[in-house]
Formats: structure tokens, C-alpha cells, sequence
């Protein structure tokens, strides 16, 4: 990604709040982002952690009488937040594509594959029927259909998982948006699908120049597909950088546990990593100090910050809390820690035990 | 297509011979035979085990059996004892009768039912739904006899609105006037029907809707630009008449077998009320016919039910 290139999503404080019994809670809590053009963004987090919540919010598929969305979500003047659903049609589909995680219960399983497709240049296009039916077969053809005519005819049942998601890819981008949501795409695929769905991902982007944010827990996707990536825990951005930097470098606990946790091809001795305790639910959130804090309970409750705010650690590499400069996992030595901190990588699971 | 309902019809054949075989077995335990009806005290026992004798009963089992499928397949299913007539041209008279009433209830019923049960879907939670099930909660509840009875007495004798027994009036003639006067006799039970029995499509319906608001695909039309509207009918309710679509090919069995309960207590000539009449006189000719006949409807409906599925719903394909 080039930073010069045209800012075309421009979050800034966003709040997402459910209502649970007559209370809401802040499901996405005072988030900042940013989408270039050409770039993608990786949203990286746990189940709960609220990144599938922010992009709903972006796209504004929200159940308005059980949620506020408050903040700004700036699209080339326009403020997404409080937008009318008049409006809103408007921009969804034309301007923002989205990509869902199970493309079989995401497909209308009473429509015809072409049908889908055309639905949604029926209301931003001025196209003829016949038009639009060309039009379904070009976009079959580039998500790399075999035979687009036959599968424009055929139902989401009768075709293979990877098959839907192309047609859902080919769905998102039927109107060229800038702004293409993939929400965990690759998550019900199979291993080998991943790559091929990943890699026409970033085909289309090049054609089409949108900026996608991708909505990941995989991080083996992000390093190989994103730009740039944010990661989420309890609804706040607790560490963001280039992929470089967070890769790298990664700074904050929770990001480094999860680098920990992932499974390395070169230790075959080694018990994987587990981040103890789960992600606290939406009503048990504890809203003050540390979020990630009861997860590291070895850390001492003075090395975080009473109200943890993002840090510049290097130009564009935020983190959250400055716990993270005497972070070590407990079977580490907390010197050699320290040193990890500024600068080694702790990813190699070998070197603590 | 066509190739399957054929084969599903040969399918029904051995069904369809087991059930006469416990029709027939039935009528066999039962007390009493064609004579019943005929004998008087002057009739000799030589006369009785003359005519039994004629009549084939003294034939073992499977030969009467035989002879007994053989005659109904062309039709024939003997005499009523009660009415000594035969029981096909009773059934006859009867199935019109029943037809019209049904036709009329199931179109009340589907014109009732449907929009009620959008509403309560659409409006999930709110007042509106709250009612409505409120409203079917009643329904459930309340036997129906009951409230036929109210009605009677409120719109038959109280206010004269509606006629409270039978098919058509003595003095109806012309065309207009038979046809006027036979629905004029089936508007009152046909709508309480319909009102007492629409409970099943509103809440399949219902909950359907319910169901399908919060599915995937419906986000990705939205997702999409989809206005609302489109979105609702489009996606969310024609998923959601799909099981209303299957238990279609049941309502059409119905049609024919009539309601026991409206057609006894309107004193409607029908098929349900003829059934509740040969159990309590004993009329086992026109009782295990129409046990036959509403097995075979069954049978039908069931084939019909696949056959719309298979229509509907692209998944299911029935070849």
C-alpha cells in the first residue's frame, strides 16, 4: 500500500452499543481506522472481540431499535453514522461491497446463482435486462467460474463451497465498490479453497483498486494477504501497525500471545500456546483499566495504565497500554522479556521453554 | 418428473392393498351383513342362508376378499344397510357437498391465515403480534363444537342472519338461485372454520419469518442496496411459505373428507357428517368405504405435498 493514495474510509470514534435488558453496552469501543484505496486492512481478533459488530456498523446493518451506533464513519463526505436507509441502499452495494463467512447460508437458496448477482445491479445500475445478464457472465467469468452461463442457471446448493464464494465475491464487486468487507471468507473453506479465494481477493482489488477490509482471525491470512492490520480485543483496537511492524515487532500482549499461539511448522515438541480464560461477554466486561489484564494475571496490576489509551510506539505502530514494556510470558525470564519488548521477536515458541 | 410420480403411484399400490386388507378384516369382525336390513320376522333362516349364500358370504375369506376388491374397483361397494341404497351414489351425493364447503373454508382460511401470519412476523414483538397470537392461543383452545354452537344460536335463531342447517334450501330454483342458496348454507361454518382453524399457517408462517429475518442471506440482500420491501418479500417471505406450500397437498385430503365436527353439528349433508352417521348406525358398508377413500386421499395428499415441495423448493428434486 502507498499512504499517498485516496483516503476513502475515515472512522473516528466509533461506538457500536447492543442493547442487553434495557442497557447497552459498547460492543466496538471508541474505534479509529483508516482504508485506503489499494490497501488491505486486517481486523484481527477472537470470537467476541468485535470486529465482524464494526463492520456491520460500517455497512449499517444494524438493528436500529437495538443498537447505537455513535461516532463518525466519514465515506467522501458522507457520514455513514445516522445515515437514512434511503441513503444507506444507496451506498450499499455500489459503494461498499460485503463478502460473509458462510457463503452457503449467505446465498438465497430459493434464487437462481444469476438472479443474485443481478439483484443488486438492479438497483445501481441503469442496465437492460439483457445487459444485465451480460454483465453476470463477465463477473462469473473474472471470479473464475468455469462455465458462467450454466452456473448463472444453477442454485447456491448445486454448486462446492468455493464455487459459492466466488459468486459472493462476484456479488460484492458487481458494482466495481471501492470499498469491498470481507467477513471471514476464508473461515468455512477448505485449506487449499483459502488460498485460491485469497489470492482472486487480491486479483480483484488490483483490477478494481478498492480497499478491503478483511475481517480475519487467521493470521497466517493476514501476514500473507494484508497491508495493514488492527488488532481487537473487547471491542478496542489494542495494537495496529503496517503488517511489517505488527509482524515483526508485535508489541502488545494479547497480540503477542496470539502469535504464540499459532502452530509452528518447525517445533514438533512443542504444546502449542493457549491465552488463558476467554474473552469476557458484553455484559461481564470489566470497562476500566486493562481489558486483556485478567488474561495475563502474572503481570503486576501497576504495569498497566488506569486507562489505557494508544500509544505511538513507532510511526503508525500503535498499542494500547504500556504494559507491554514489561510484558513476558511466565515461562520466560521477565529480563529477557524486557529485552523482547524492545525489539526481539518472541514468535519462536523454542526459545522460552 | 413424471417418471417418479408414476413410480410413486405404483408405490401406493401394495399401500393401498394393505389398508383394504385391514378395511376388510374390520368389516369381517364386525357384527351383521348385507341382510341385516332386510330380514323381517317372516324371512326363514333357509330364505337368510339362501340369499348369504348368493351374496358369496359362505366363501372362504380371500375369495371373498377378491370379490370384494373386484366390485370396488369398478365403483361397486355394495349397499347401504341403513339406506339400502348403493354406497357409491350416497358417497357421491355427499363429496359435492363437502367439496363446496371445503373450498370455500380452505379459501377463507389461507385469506385469513396468510396476512395474519405475515403481520405477526413482520411485526414480531410488537402489539400486533401479541394479538394475534393471543388471538390463535383462543382458537387453539376453544372446541370447535362450542363455538358452532354460539354462532347457531347467535346468527341462526337469535338474528336470522344464516340458515342453521343444511345444504340448500327447499324452495331454491333457477341456476343463481341453487348456486346462491348453497353458498348462502356454507358461509357461516366455512367461516368459522376458517377462523377457529387458521392457527397452523399463521404460526408456521410466523415463525418462518421470524426465522428467516435473521438469516445470512437476508443481510446479504441488504447488503446489497436492497430496499426494505423488496428485501421482506422478496427473501424473507418466500422462503418462509415454503412449509405453507407443503402442507398444501394435506389440505387438498381435506377437502374431500370434510369436517365431522361443523358438518354434524350444521346438520351439513357432507362426507364428515355421513362418517359420524355410519359409525352411530352401524353402517359398515358406507364405513369402511370411506375409511378406504380417506386412506387413499391420504395416500395423495402426501404425493401432492412432495410433488408442490419439489416445485417450490429447488433442494428437493424428486427424480
Amino acid at each position: 500500500m502507498d499512504t499517498s493514495d485516496e483516503l476513502l474510509l475515515d472512522i473516528q470514534h466509533l461506538h457500536t452499543a447492543f442493547r442487553v435488558h434495557d442497557h447497552f453496552y459498547d460492543a466496538v469501543d471508541d474505534v479509529s481506522l483508516t482504508l485506503h484505496k489499494n490497501e488491505i486492512l486486517a481486523l484481527v481478533g477472537e470470537s467476541g472481540s468485535g470486529k465482524s459488530t464494526l463492520a456491520t456498523s460500517i455497512i449499517g446493518l444494524h438493528n436500529p431499535r437495538n443498537t447505537k451506533v455513535t461516532g463518525d464513519i466519514m465515506y467522501n463526505e458522507l457520514n455513514l453514522v445516522g445515515l437514512s436507509e434511503a441513503l444507506f441502499n444507496r451506498i450499499r452495494g455500489n459503494d461498499i461491497g460485503m463478502i460473509f463467512q458462510d457463503p452457503l447460508s449467505a446465498l438465497n437458496p430459493l434464487m437462481r446463482i444469476g438472479d443474485q448477482i443481478a439483484e443488486t445491479l438492479v438497483y445501481h445500475t441503469k442496465l437492460s435486462e439483457k445487459e444485465r445478464e451480460a454483465r453476470v457472465l463477465e463477473l462469473l467469468d473474472q471470479v473464475g467460474i468455469p462455465d458462467p452461463p450454466l452456473t448463472a442457471h444453477q442454485y447456491p446448493h448445486e454448486l462446492s463451497g468455493g464455487m459459492r464464494q466466488r459468486v459472493m465475491i462476484a456479488i460484492a464487486i458487481a458494482c466495481k465498490p471501492p470499498i469491498i468487507i470481507a467477513d471471514e471468507p476464508t473461515t468455512a473453506l477448505d485449506v487449499t479453497i483459502q488460498a485460491q479465494i485469497l489470492d482472486l481477493l487480491e486479483d480483484i482489488q488490483k483490477e478494481i483498486g478498492s480497499g478491503i477490509l478483511l475481517i480475519t482471525h487467521d493470521l497466517g491470512v493476514v501476514a500473507e494477504t494484508a497491508d495493514t492490520v488492527a488488532v481487537m480485543y473487547s471491542g478496542q483496537i489494542v495494537e495496529q501497525g503496517t503488517v511489517y511492524q505488527v509482524f515483526e515487532n508485535p508489541l502488545h500482549p494479547y497480540t503477542r500471545s496470539l502469535l504464540r499461539s499459532m502452530p509452528q511448522a518447525d517445533s514438533d515438541d512443542e504444546e502449542l500456546h493457549v491465552i488463558q480464560g476467554t474473552v469476557p461477554s458484553l455484559v461481564n466486561m470489566e470497562r476500566s483499566g486493562d481489558r486483556f489484564a485478567p488474561r495475563i494475571p502474572w503481570i503486576p496490576e501497576s504495569a498497566h495504565e488506569a486507562n489505557p489509551v494508544l500509544h505511538e510506539a513507532e510511526p503508525g505502530h500503535l498499542v494500547r497500554c504500556t504494559c507491554y514494556k514489561t510484558f513476558y510470558f511466565p515461562d520466560e525470564k521477565p529480563e529477557a522479556a524486557a529485552a523482547g519488548a524492545a525489539g526481539n521477536n518472541v514468535q519462536n515458541p523454542s526459545e522460552g521453554a | 418428473m413424471w417418471k417418479t410420480i408414476l413410480r410413486r403411484v405404483i408405490l401406493m399400490i401394495p399401500q393401498i392393498i394393505v389398508l383394504s386388507l385391514f378395511v376388510f378384516i374390520l368389516a369381517k369382525m364386525m357384527p351383521g351383513d348385507p341382510f341385516t336390513g332386510l330380514i323381517t320376522p317372516q324371512t326363514s333362516p333357509a330364505q337368510i342362508a339362501r340369499l348369504r349364500k348368493e351374496a358369496g358370504l359362505d366363501n372362504p375369506w380371500y375369495v371373498q376378499y377378491v370379490d370384494w376388491i373386484g366390485r370396488a374397483l369398478h365403483g361397486d361397494f355394495g349397499m347401504s344397510y341403513q339406506m339400502q341404497r348403493p354406497v357409491t351414489s350416497i358417497i357421491g351425493e355427499r363429496a359435492i357437498n363437502t367439496l363446496y364447503l371445503s373450498i370455500l373454508s380452505v379459501v377463507l382460511t389461507y385469506l385469513i391465515g396468510i396476512p395474519l401470519g405475515v403481520a405477526a412476523g413482520r411485526y414480531e414483538g410488537t402489539w400486533i403480534d401479541t394479538s394475534i397470537q393471543f388471538y390463535n392461543f383462543i382458537s387453539m383452545s376453544t372446541p370447535g363444537f362450542v363455538v358452532y354452537m354460539l354462532a347457531i344460536a347467535l346468527f341462526g335463531f337469535a338474528l336470522g342472519w344464516f340458515p342453521t342447517s343444511g345444504s340448500i334450501s327447499v324452495n331454491a330454483s333457477g341456476v343463481i338461485g341453487t348456486i346462491g342458496s348453497r353458498i348462502y348454507h356454507i358461509i357461516l361454518p366455512s367461516l368459522l372454520i376458517a377462523i377457529l382453524g387458521n392457527a397452523s399457517i399463521v404460526q408456521y408462517l410466523r415463525s418462518g419469518i421470524v426465522d428467516n429475518k435473521l438469516e445470512d442471506y437476508v443481510k446479504t440482500a441488504r447488503s446489497k442496496g436492497v430496499p426494505e420491501r423488496v428485501v421482506f418479500n422478496r427473501h424473507i417471505l418466500r422462503n418462509s411459505l415454503l412449509p405453507i406450500a407443503a402442507f398444501f397437498g394435506n389440505v387438498i385430503t381435506g377437502l374431500l373428507s370434510g369436517s365431522v365436527f361443523a358438518e354434524t353439528i350444521f346438520a351439513y349433508p357432507g362426507m364428515g357428517k355421513l362418517f359420524i352417521d355410519s359409525v352411530s348406525g352401524r353402517d359398515y358398508s358406507i364405513m369402511t368405504a370411506l375409511i378406504l377413500l380417506y386412506g387413499i386421499l391420504t395416500l395423495l395428499g402426501n404425493l401432492l405435498s412432495d410433488i408442490i415441495m419439489s416445485i417450490v423448493d429447488p433442494r428437493i428434486r424428486i427424480d
